[in-house]
């Protein structure tokens, strides 16, 4: 029956009603796992705090195993569901960018949010440099055009990239994400520790 | 501030429990409305607003702007939105609850205020043009695109925190 909205369980009212209440729950988990704090993100980058990683990580294996489950169970239909879309070196250019925007600003948009909320004047001038940078962006559109729109494989996931069962891959990414959490406890023993 | 205190600001969630949560999150999302969560997406939004105030013409001309507006539906009324000013209440009440409100600059003490502010300004312009780029940030595109196990996703989530940990030599100062 899921997703509700797209088929028509509820009107679409109540879509903006449960935007709200999901960006609550969101902000708040964040927030409480010490996302609103530029200096604890990129510990991860550093060695001497690894939230960034073990959050994300256990959230992404969750929701997927969780999401693969109840398609399984025939609660919600995959097929329906938004799958971001692959523009390859879209993908890795503006991931790369936005990496050393990561580490050189310590916040990404959803950490700055929060980081606003609670008067991080940081943050305040990070939101700033986003919307600059999505000016520059919209500004010189024409110069990115052809890596916005080119490379463009479809709404594909890595059950069609790699030809494997879903299964396999979530298997896969559960193990590398164990080994992971493993490693960074290790790494954080050795590394000095920040007190910030 | 004595150091009771102080610690007391600094006690988060356990990560894996602030993860499992989130994991419920992104499910529930899905579940609800057939996408996953978005951050950068309100911003865009913002901009975009911001310009069409200044110039109508001038967003309907420009190729980018005006896959965003269209005819009498601000480009504000939109899903990610009001997610985020739920996130904003979101996080404030849990920086309340745990008496982390307050106007200030966290930096490290080895630099300044100023360099810190700098580099938030830059990073902010780099990562703003980044997930134009890649249509997404880290929420948007690596987080929700995971869930569904989308390709563009991972390779996303890859590119983000690969090139992040090689430029991070560079930027050690600003926060070791």
């Amino acid at each position: 029956m899921g997703p509700l909205i797209p088929n028509g369980f509820l009107s679409y009212e109540w879509n903006i009603i449960i935007a709200v209440l999901i960006g609550l729950a969101f902000g708040f988990i964040l927030e409480a796992s010490g996302f609103s704090s530029s200096r604890k993100l990129a510990g991860v980058f550093y060695g001497y705090d690894f939230a960034v990683l073990k959050v994300f990580f256990t959230a992404a294996l969750v929701s997927v195993i969780g999401l693969y489950y109840m398609d399984y169970l025939g609660w919600i239909n995959m097929s329906m569901l938004y799958v971001h879309p692959t523009y390859l070196w879209g993908a890795i250019i503006g991931g790369a960018i936005m990496g050393i925007g990561f580490v050189a600003g310590g916040f990404c948009p959803g950490t700055s949010i929060c980081a606003v909320a609670i008067g991080k004047l940081d943050a305040w001038v990070y939101v700033i440099g986003i919307m600059i940078g999505i000016l520059i962006f919209s500004e010189a559109f024409p110069i990115f055009e052809k890596i916005y729109n080119g490379y463009y494989l479809g709404n594909i996931t890595l059950v069609d990239s790699f030809e494997l069962p879903a299964s396999w891959i979530i298997l896969a990414v559960t193990l590398l994400a164990l080994v992971a959490f493993f490693v960074s406890d290790i790494v954080r023993k050795r590394v000095k520790k920040v007190f910030y | 501030m004595d150091k009771s205190n102080f610690n007391k600001l600094h006690v988060y969630w356990n990560p894996y429990f602030g993860g499992f949560l989130l994991g419920l999150l992104i499910i529930f999302t899905f579940y609800m409305t057939g996408r996953g969560l978005g951050a950068s997406g309100v911003m865009k939004s913002g901009v975009v607003t911001m310009v069409d105030q200044v110039s109508h013409e001038h967003t309907i001309k420009n190729a980018y702007y005006s896959k965003f507006v269209s005819g009498d539906k601000s480009p504000m009324n939109n899903w990610l939105v009001f997610e985020t000013l739920g996130v904003l209440v979101g996080a404030f009440i849990s920086g309340s609850l745990a008496g982390r409100i307050g106007f200030r600059v966290q930096h490290s003490p080895k630099i300044t205020v100023k360099r810190r502010l700098v580099f938030a300004l830059l990073g902010g312009v780099l990562f703003g043009l980044g997930a134009q780029i890649a249509r997404g940030c880290t929420s948007g595109a690596a987080l929700s695109g995971m869930a569904v196990l989308s390709t563009g996703g991972f390779i996303t989530m890859l590119s983000i925190f690969g090139t992040a940990f090689l430029f991070a030599y560079l930027f050690r100062k600003n926060w070791i």
